[in-house]
């Protein structure tokens, strides 16, 4: 990463003239639209060349920090290695160039390229059938819950109108059952992090429509009462939710759908590798177990009976939660990470991010307080620095560890322990990288003790220091207009 | 372990064992319940070579058309310059998660800021989110918001004339939400401003939602409309196909409050349905209610002008079960593709590719009227690049034919109706050739 901050603004290179842009002409009479419905005002983009446009942005770049930049410890975000082949397969122009609605006859080539991801997602959660429709995890969240709703209606039960989620949830949980329409009700964490049957037990009554559960928890600890919560759920006529966004650890060793999950969903940007984008876009398809299919959303791609391919709509459904089939380009990495790992490489992928995930914990318990002891998952929580002793608190580590070069982990999440800071290493990192990023956690715990104005004062070495966060929710600039106004 | 993705080496993996104090990677998963354990292999195929997921992916796209694209209803195709491809593919941009550490992302809060502020111009907008998925769901996150703003008034208008597939998504959501829905009735084409007044009369609607471009591809005429809303104390929600807000009259001009759509038509490769990019600006009063992210400016410790996330309290993770949105990414990547096309293009850029598309569709409806086949279905509304005819033939048997000819000639919304859109990327020679096929039948 580049340490000299490059801070210009597209709007700041603009010179009146400048163009970026040849268009072919079709040289056709022109045509004037009614001048009541013409824009008036003067549209002000940036007037800017192409080389200037290729330096800027390029520049810009310089000032991030990627999977591809170095080692990105971002717990429940699964920040692991994006291979370059599925960027040239998204972009294969017999692809890209498909409109969403050209006849199911001429686009069968993307249509079994949904089908083969929707069969492989389904042998890989043990469920019946998956719908790639959702555009993010969180959308998926809301998708999997309207097909728990569309499922009760179907049955005139409509009394069901709570939603339970463990105290440890990511933050999404709640919001999408808020958004499906639902009740909110939080079941408690035992002292070892994962969910207290006893306090679940009498929740479950026949106002409850749907458990949602992460597994592998937050925590990065597995449900081992799993078993027995699904039986408790399903006696009680409610569906349990699978969050997949901590599958990871998973592949390989246990399924979603053998554990009693009815529904579940997958964060394609997170098993399956595809990139994050700096916030997008994603995929979020949702998997259903058998006798629940008819509920997704429309439209579905199904597998006739000579072979082909055909895009259906069900009366059923729970209705259309997107424009068509997705994001389709993101589907086409996802698919191409399926086939380069292969069956084998899919079981190891889970084993080895669990075992990199114990070594990094097992190598800082001494240094860091471990508030759960035992084996993990794919990640797991420390709460701060052991040494409370020396007021550094995990938000100064964070930034401490910007300094040398790394992400910093998830901090003050979940919100179970005042001092949160949740490590996630994935599989596609190598016992040096783990090693390097052990020692640096030890010296900031060192210098904590020693030198503990320099950890506060971190980060020191990046491209800009601390943002005045205060300032900016206070009087917001948030467009290039109020900036040079200012 | 063997994969070229996983650095362990045998010796790696005892290293790490022996540190975690077991023999095996199993051990590690003790804690999983016997008879939940996985024991048999995936039915997936074994581990492919690159050659092989190459040709894997050539295999189907041999199985798909290669078509010249008439087809719009939404999503256009358009050209896009080589450098935007290029730039998105840089692994800092691409391989970055959402900027919460703001000290090592200002590319990615620096290029959403340069995104917000082109919205605001383009829509004539006070502020923007760092958008949304898609056209459609953005739509139903306005309609959401509509209601949580207007507190008890729990009912929203939807013009008849609007997209139907954002139709679709807002009365799924709004379904589930306990949001009542309206259509609001169309007349000629165009929705009804008498039928949205009965509407508005019964007081309790929070929020009316029209399309600038309706499906129909007809530009709409709102005049009136926003002091209709503002009396009802109804949010004025205006649906639009981005690029067109270069030309006609913007949401900020109609006097909308919230201006939301896809931007795929900023040059997104059409791929199928996506990923393409919801965007969603708003005057600045909904500042604090609108969904998603929202980037702002303020300076460091030691002066820099620097970006950040802002505004985070409105959030979801923040509020959990008290959201009114679950959304808590952005289309990110897309949003950096979108401010690329528009710095290249300009105002100037954008308004010439709706020209292209503006002069060639006139100049195609009249060759297609002219074949004694078709009408324009409504002759007296004005189109910017997309109309839609109604044919004296099926118009199934339309499409099919130019398909053999390697045309996608529209999109068929009604047994007799077709919807054609051009744009920069169809040749006068090739609209000619889809006119001789429509002569023919």
């Amino acid at each position: 990463m580049n340490r000299d901050f490059y801070s210009k603004l597209i709007f700041e290179l603009s010179q009146p003239g400048r163009k970026g842009y040849k268009i072919p002409e079709n040289h056709l009479p022109e045509v004037k639209l009614p001048e009541n419905l013409k824009r008036t005002s003067k549209l002000e983009l940036p007037e800017v060349d192409e080389p200037s446009v290729v330096r800027h942005y390029n520049n810009m770049s310089t000032n991030n920090f990627g999977v591809d930049s170095g080692f990105y410890p971002l717990g429940s975000c699964t920040m692991k290695y994006n291979p370059k082949i599925n960027e040239e397969v998204a972009a294969h122009p017999a692809f890209t160039s498909l409109h969403p609605a050209t006849p199911d006859k001429a686009v069968q080539g993307a249509l079994e390229l949904y089908y083969t991801l929707q069969c492989a997602l389904s042998e890989v959660g043990g469920m019946a059938e998956f719908t790639l429709n959702p555009y993010a995890g969180a959308h998926g969240e809301l998708t999997g819950l309207l097909v728990i709703k569309a499922y009760h209606n179907s049955r005139g039960d409509v009394k069901r109108t709570k939603v339970i989620v463990p105290d440890s949830a990511h933050g999404t949980n709640p919001a999408s059952a808020a958004v499906a329409g639902y009740e909110i009700i939080e079941v408690k964490s035992r002292p070892d992090g994962t969910v207290d049957v006893e306090d679940l037990k009498p929740l479950l009554d026949d106002t409850v429509a749907a458990v949602m559960m992460t597994n592998p928890n937050t925590l990065g600890i597995f449900e081992k009462n799993i078993p027995e919560i699904a039986s408790l759920v399903h006696a009680a006529g409610a569906l349990l939710y699978y969050d997949g966004a901590n599958l990871n650890p998973m592949l390989g060793m246990a399924r979603p759908g053998d554990m009693g999950f009815d529904v579940m969903h997958i964060n394609l940007h997170k098993t399956f590798s595809t990139p994050h984008g700096g916030g997008g876009p994603g995929a979020g398809p949702v998997g259903v177990r058998a006798g629940l299919e008819q509920f997704l959303p429309n439209p579905r791609v199904v597998k006739n009976s000579d072979g082909s391919f055909s895009v259906i709509s069900d009366k059923k459904s729970l209705g259309s939660i997107s424009a068509h089939l997705g994001n389709f380009a993101v589907e086409a990495r996802a698919l191409a990470y399926i086939l380069s790992l292969g069956n084998q490489g899919l079981k190891e992928a889970g084993k080895l991010a669990t075992l990199n995930a114990n070594y990094v914990k097992e190598s800082l318990k001494d240094v860091y307080c471990l508030p759960i002891e035992g084996v993990c998952k794919h990640e797991f929580v420390f709460d701060g620095l052991a040494d409370k002793s020396t007021c550094v608190t995990t938000l100064n580590v964070a930034k401490r560890l910007l300094d040398h070069g790394y992400h910093a982990p998830t901090i003050y999440f979940p919100l179970l322990f005042h001092e949160s800071l949740m490590i996630e290493p994935t599989e596609t990192e190598s016992l040096q990288t783990l090693d390097e990023f052990i020692d640096v956690m030890r010296d900031i715990a060192r210098e904590a003790k020693e030198t503990p104005d320099v950890v506060k004062n971190a980060p020191l070495n990046t491209p800009i220091s601390h943002p005045d966060d205060t300032e900016a929710a206070l009087h917001p600039i948030v467009n290039y207009t109020e900036l040079t106004e200012l | 372990m063997s994969h070229r993705y996983f650095p362990h080496t045998d010796a790696d993996i005892d290293v790490m064992l022996k540190k975690c104090g077991v023999t095996s990677i199993d051990d590690l998963y003790a804690d999983v319940p016997e008879q939940l354990l996985f024991r048999r292999d995936y039915n997936l195929p074994d581990e492919m070579s690159e050659k092989e997921v190459r040709d894997f992916f050539n295999n189907l796209g041999k199985k798909n058309d290669d078509l010249v694209c008439f087809a719009g209803n939404g999503f256009y195709d358009h050209y896009a310059p080589a450098v935007i491809g290029s730039l998105i593919a840089r692994s800092e941009f691409l391989t970055a998660y959402t900027p919460y550490q703001p000290e090592i992302s200002q590319g990615t809060l620096q290029y959403i800021f340069e995104y917000q502020s082109m919205m605001c111009r383009l829509t004539g907008m006070e502020v923007s989110n760092a958008s949304m998925y898609d056209g459609t769901t953005a739509t139903a996150e306005a309609m959401m918001m509509a209601v949580a703003h207007a507190r008890k008034r729990n009912h929203v208008l939807i013009s008849s004339t609007v997209n139907q597939a954002v139709i679709d998504v807002v009365k799924t959501y709004a379904g589930y939400h306990g949001v009542e829905i309206s259509l609001i009735d169309e007349v000629d084409g165009v929705t009804s401003r008498d039928s949205m007044n009965q509407l508005l009369a019964k007081g309790d609607v929070a929020g009316v939602i029209v399309a600038t471009r309706n499906r129909y591809g007809i530009i709409e005429d709102f005049a009136g409309f926003a002091d209709d809303c503002k009396a009802a104390k109804a949010l004025l929600i205006m649906n639009c196909v981005a690029l067109d807000l270069a030309t006609i009259k913007t949401p900020g001009e109609w006097g909308a409050d919230v201006a939301v759509g896809d931007a795929q038509s900023l040059g997104i490769p059409l791929s199928f349905g996506g990923p393409y990019l919801g965007f969603f600006c708003a005057k600045k009063a909904l500042m604090r209610k609108i969904p998603g992210r929202i980037v702002g400016a303020t300076k460091d410790k030691d002066g820099r002008r620097v970006f950040v996330l802002t505004l985070q309290a409105r959030e979801q993770h923040i509020r959990r079960e008290k959201a009114t949105s679950n959304i808590c990414s952005n289309q990110g990547l897309m949003s950096l593709y979108v401010t690329i096309y528009m710095s290249l293009m300009g105002a100037k850029g954008m308004s010439d590719v709706n020209r292209q598309g503006c002069d060639g569709a006139h100049y195609l409806a009249e060759k297609l009227v002219a074949t004694g086949k078709c009408k324009l279905t409504f002759p007296n509304r004005p189109f910017l690049n997309e109309f839609c005819i109604t044919t004296s033939v099926p118009a199934q048997k339309i499409v099919d034919r130019a398909l053999e000819e390697g045309i996608l000639a529209g999109v068929q919304i009604a047994e007799d109706r077709l919807l054609i859109a051009v744009t920069e990327m169809q040749t006068v020679k090739e609209m000619d050739r889809l006119v001789e096929i429509v002569k023919s039948l």
